[in-house]
């Protein structure tokens, strides 16, 4: 995280969605860098093109037009398999709706990036497997469906997915956006405790509660963005955890 | 994604759906059961046909009355051409390429003798008889051309006349009364079973033709003339030279339609394997129909099961599987499913033939290369019915498959 060199970088980056009668312009031009090591919050209310956006940044969608460079690579240029493969390498997802496929234990859900990539020798896949289980603290869950675990352990299995394949960017839309107050800031803590290991992190929230534990808010109005702000004080979500400080905050979300 | 994991989500995914994994191979199973039931009793009835033809005796030429072609057409002229005796003196007389000549009088006869009396056919023939139908004695001999010039009262007997008339002693030496005359047995045939057409071939009486055509049968003309070609090279020779002295005989003129037809045992085995093998044929591809619609269901659920895992679909493309992975995976779904389908269904077509043959009595066989044929086309049905889903699931959009619920 001390490394200054752009891991996303977008010129005047625009998508139109074009259903035959209709174009919806959901991104009007976005100039924007992230670097290495940032934990950025991206807010906006719905429609501005939250989503739109990191569906670009994950290498699941082309721009429209202008230029998108992921780790200097630009994406404009690449084929769908090579944007697959990207994404398998470079990229973790973690969704609202957590996208674990049922009938499917936890960790055949969190090997499977791996299983589609080249080169991975067979027996370090258990292993990669575990060790991403174990970073989100769900050694003992391994075995369980997803119909077996709660709403946050579901999105924990979803993260390890994401960073078994040891990502440059973790991506992640209203992760929270299912879970309770106290679950949320458990996410929270997780993703700070990931990019305090060094791995990029941008996750799309409506809660400026949790923004404040990003140390960059970007907030987006109508695809275009107002806003971009670096925050010198994020909170620490383990500690807020610890101090109970987090049932002060008003109205947000299902008490637990 | 390597081979081995691609088949091991293949798997994963066909066994968490059994219902739909046992529906999706039923069409197939009862396809290639189909298959091998059918085209096994089609191939039995073919060996069979073919042991039976063969059996009727080797360099074996017949002659019969009547034209081969427009039979039946010619009513009025046929109906008066009969073969005689003297066509067998001329065939006798002036074949070069005939080691033996037998005519064949028959006569359906009442046998009274030993512990009862049976309906039976009494066949008139010459001494060289048994050489030319290969048939074998298992006990007793056989008549000579002494006896054909002295009408010896004496005959031969099938297997079936010595269990319901002399299921006890011994037959040769014991006397049976044929139509009221007399005849000494004088020896015994070897069982022989049925024919392929299911007649009795055991249920015979063999006498010589003299005694027969002059004191059982009563009509003016023989049945059949019966010959043995002295090599099998010289077959087409040998039926030439009986067709051109039988003309001789009838006196026909030069382009005048023959009143007789000669054949050998080769036209009447290809005649016979001819209609069986249209039978298996036939039998084949109605199963092939079963086959072939097991296929569409097993596209029809591929399709289904595409739309119901598009979101899957969406998960594995985002986490980094490419088009080909996708269509590999589904892809193999279908060829597992149509192979496990085959496998079971040879195993259920083995069984059900074993079922059919112990009903029925029919013969069957199954043929190595037809279950692998019909496995293997069961294979290939996956492909091709797999390949147009498979390709749609490849071909899904990212986000697309992603949002749909
Ligand atoms: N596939 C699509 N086809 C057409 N229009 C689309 C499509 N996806 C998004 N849009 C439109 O693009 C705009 C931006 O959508 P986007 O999903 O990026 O919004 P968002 O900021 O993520 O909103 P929310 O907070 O509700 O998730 C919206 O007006 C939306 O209707
Ligand atoms: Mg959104």
């Amino acid at each position: 995280m001390n490394s200054k060199e752009a891991v996303i970088r977008t010129e005047g980056v625009t998508k139109i969605y074009d259903s035959g009668e209709v174009q919806v312009e959901a991104l009007k031009g976005i100039n924007l860098a992230i670097n290495t090591g940032e934990m950025v919050a991206i807010m906006g209310a719905s429609g501005s093109g939250k989503s739109t956006m990191l569906n670009i940044f994950g290498c699941l969608d082309y721009p429209s037009s202008g230029d998108y460079f992921l780790d200097g690579i630009h994406v404009n240029d690449l084929d769908r398999d090579q944007l697959a493969d990207i994404r398998n390498r470079k990229i973790g997802f973690v969704f609202q709706g957590f996208n674990l496929l049922a009938r499917t234990t936890a960790f055949e859900n969190v090997e499977l990036p791996l299983l589609y990539t080249r080169n991975v020798p067979n027996q370090d896949i258990g292993l990669l497997t575990s060790q991403a289980l174990e970073r989100v603290g769900l050694t003992d869950r391994a075995h369980h469906y997803p119909n077996q675990l709660s709403g946050g352990q579901q999105q924990r299995v979803a993260i390890a997915r994401a960073l078994v394949n040891q990502p440059a960017i973790i991506l992640a839309d209203e992760p929270t956006g299912n879970l309770d107050t106290r679950t949320s800031i458990e996410i929270m803590a997780t993703f700070q405790e990931l990019n305090c290991q060094g791995i990029t992190i941008i996750l799309v929230t409506h809660e400026h509660d949790l923004a404040d534990y990003c140390r960059r808010v970007i907030e987006f109005r109508d695809g275009l963005i107002i806003r971009d702000q670096a925050l010198s004080q994020p909170h620490d979500a383990a500690k807020d955890l610890e101090t109970g400080q987090w049932k002060t905050f008003a109205g947000q979300g299902v008490p637990s | 994604m390597k081979w081995k994991n691609l088949i091991k989500v293949a798997f994963k995914s066909i066994v968490k759906n059994k219902l739909r994994t046992l529906l999706t191979m039923l069409g197939i199973i009862i396809g290639v059961g189909a298959v091998i039931v059918m085209v096994a009793i089609g191939k039995g009835a073919e060996q069979r046909i073919q042991n039976q033809i063969s059996s009727m005796g080797t360099n074996l030429i017949m002659v019969f009355p009547g034209s081969s072609q427009q039979r039946g057409v010619h009513m009025g002229s046929d109906q008066g051409v009969r073969l005689t005796l003297d066509d067998v003196e001329w065939l006798k007389k002036n074949s070069t390429l005939l080691e033996a000549i037998s005519p064949v009088v028959r006569s359906g006869v009442q046998v009274i003798g030993g512990s009862g009396n049976w309906n039976s056919s009494v066949y008139g023939v010459s001494e060289g008889y048994l050489a030319i139908r290969d048939w074998k004695l298992s006990s007793g001999d056989f008549f000579t051309a002494n006896d054909i010039r002295a009408q010896s009262k004496i005959c031969v007997i099938g297997q079936t006349l010595v269990k319901n008339l002399f299921a006890n002693e011994d037959p040769v030496g014991q006397q049976l009364r044929l139509r009221n005359v007399p005849f000494r047995v004088i020896g015994v045939l070897k069982e022989r079973g049925q024919s392929a057409f299911g007649q009795d071939q055991d249920d015979v009486i063999i006498a010589p033709y003299s005694t027969v055509y002059y004191r059982l049968s009563g009509q003016p003309h023989i049945h059949q003339i019966l010959a043995r070609a002295a090599s099998l090279n010289q077959m087409e020779q040998a039926q030439a030279e009986i067709t051109s002295i039988m003309r001789e005989s009838h006196k026909l003129a030069e382009g005048e339609d023959a009143d007789f037809t000669v054949r050998n045992q080769t036209d009447i085995a290809s005649t016979a394997q001819e209609t069986t093998r249209v039978l298996t044929i036939l039998l084949a591809s109605i199963a092939s129909i079963s086959l072939l619609v097991g296929g569409i269901g097993i596209m029809n659920i591929m399709l289904v099961s595409v739309t119901e895992r598009t979101h899957e679909i969406g998960i594995r493309m985002a986490v980094g599987a490419r088009s080909r992975d996708i269509l590999v995976q589904f892809l193999i779904e279908a060829i597992v499913l149509s192979l496990s389908g085959g496998l079971i269904g040879v195993m259920i077509g083995f069984g059900a033939t074993y079922i059919v043959h112990l009903a029925t009595d029919w013969n069957t066989v199954i043929a190595l290369e037809n279950v692998l044929l019909s496995f293997g086309f069961a294979g290939a049905v996956g492909v091709f019915f797999g390949y147009y889903p498979a390709r749609k699931a490849a071909a899904l959009n990212p986000i697309e498959a992603l949002r749909y619920e």
